[in-house]
């Protein structure tokens, strides 16, 4: 996919992507010569048939995780189709107010971890990977739902 | 009026949306992740009910105890069952920062299958907006299937077997996906309506230059558990016919064996190669694709 101002003659510059939680996606693009910046604007069905190539426009802000797709796309899974194996390195999901011992690199705040505990067993280990590493991505020591929500709405985290 | 510009070719600068891109670091990420996998076999039919599933399940497990490493990944996604024709416990896979763990079975065989993410009875359903599923659920089984393979942790492998639904569009996902597909091993029963359809798949993997190691013909007779003599159970002789018209082997006949079914529903797949009839056959087939992939 290619954008190009035809005034300009110039090929124009994936600039970011917005995912407005209704289905649909916006991917800006901006001219490189006159600085004109066109959105491209996908309807949920389109929306869906790109991600469901397991791609994302723009790229990828976080490495995907094991299984991201069928984990995130499939209805019905079984609540105990997965253990994480996590590594000391992952994230501290105990509330931060009740933490003890080394500080973790990323915490989160008990508001986080309830919101967390909503989310369906089947996909909550890879959502809360998502969540840390797009936290540990831009520098937020912290996990709060503000924090959560703009993950979501920058990575398209749908559902999550 | 026409509006004169260039074309997507015409574009030389990268594609900064970077969606092929994405789609080859997919590729790559298969590629890397069976780098240790020294031979990867498609079981197919082409026909439903032939008992493909549970002959695949009964291979691997076969290889495996011939000493190799063994990895038997599902591709039926709609209809899952290897996990339950293995034997392994459907909960608990283990993900890390470098994938899935593969179930291990009894045997040793490192088995991963849709059943053991769906709850019992639940179809395979994917979360999508509104009506018209038929545009991307063929993409959403493509993309299920590469990362079975891809973020799977299957290790070093001597063999993977990968069990193919009905139809041919799967082995075409298959061959697309792996960066190498080793064979095929072609599932019938004798009727002429099974020759027609496995036709079709054996003629597919032939379009694509996938070698056929060979033909294995089920149901062939019945086993009576009284008498221990095999019957004819369907007409035709689909097995010798398909095998003679693509120049493969026979790899053998296993007759429909009750016990085996039975031994079979209940993952016990060691005694169903050690004391059935169609163990034993089957477990012939299993040298035989062992000495073909050397």
């Amino acid at each position: 996919m290619k954008f190009l101002c035809v005034e300009c003659d110039e090929q124009m510059i994936f600039e970011q992507r917005q995912l407005p939680g209704d289905g649909t996606l916006a991917a800006a693009f901006r001219c490189p010569e006159c600085e004109r910046i066109v959105a491209m604007l996908t309807n949920p069905m389109e929306t869906q048939l790109v991600s469901s190539l397991g791609i994302k426009i723009g790229g990828r802000e976080v490495p995907g995780q094991p299984l991201e797709l069928v984990r995130s796309n499939v209805v019905g899974g079984r609540e105990d189709a997965f253990v994480e194996d996590e590594p000391d390195t992952g994230p501290d999901i105990s509330p931060a107010r009740d933490r003890s011992g080394p500080a973790p690199s990323v915490v989160w705040s008990l508001a986080a971890v309830e919101r967390l505990e909503g989310v369906p067993r089947f996909v909550r280990g890879m959502v809360k990977r998502i969540y840390t590493d797009y936290a540990k991505e831009n520098g937020i020591s912290e996990i709060t739902p503000d924090v959560m929500d703009r993950a979501r709405s920058d990575l398209g985290l749908e559902g999550m | 009026m026409s509006i004169e510009h260039r074309t997507y070719t015409d574009l030389t600068a990268p594609d900064t949306s970077r969606m092929v891109a994405q789609v080859t670091e997919q590729h790559e990420r298969v590629a890397a992740r069976l780098a240790e996998v020294k031979a990867c076999v498609a079981v197919m039919s082409g026909k439903g009910g032939v008992g493909k599933s549970l002959a695949t399940a009964v291979l691997a497990a076969a290889c495996a105890r011939r000493g190799l490493d063994v990895g038997l990944l599902d591709a039926d996604l709609v209809g899952p069952s290897a996990a339950r024709m293995s034997g392994v416990d459907p909960s608990g896979l283990v993900v890390s920062e470098g994938g899935v763990r593969p179930v291990v079975s009894g045997d040793g065989v490192r088995v991963m299958s849709m059943d053991l993410l769906l709850e019992d009875g639940a179809p395979l359903a994917w979360r999508e907006p509104g009506s018209e599923s038929f545009v991307w659920r063929g993409a959403q089984e493509r993309s299920a299937l590469r990362e079975f393979l891809a973020d799977v942790q299957w290790g070093e492998l001597d063999l993977l077997l990968v069990d193919l639904p009905p139809g041919t569009q799967r082995l075409v996902d298959l061959h697309e996906l792996l960066p190498r597909l080793d064979g095929i091993v072609v599932l019938t029963i004798p009727s002429g309506a099974s020759e027609a359809a496995v036709t079709r798949s054996m003629r597919m993997a032939g379009d694509r230059d996938v070698p056929i190691l060979g033909v294995v013909e089920n149901m062939s007779g019945y086993a009576c558990p009284d008498c221990g003599e095999t019957r004819p159970l369907f007409p035709g002789d689909a097995g010798s016919r398909l095998a003679a018209r693509h120049e493969a082997p026979l790899l053998g006949r296993v007759p429909f064996d009750p016990r085996a079914a039975e031994l079979a529903e209940s993952g016990e797949l060691a005694p169903l190669l050690d004391d059935t009839a169609a163990g034993g056959v089957l477990d012939a087939v299993g040298v035989a694709i062992i000495e073909a992939i050397r």
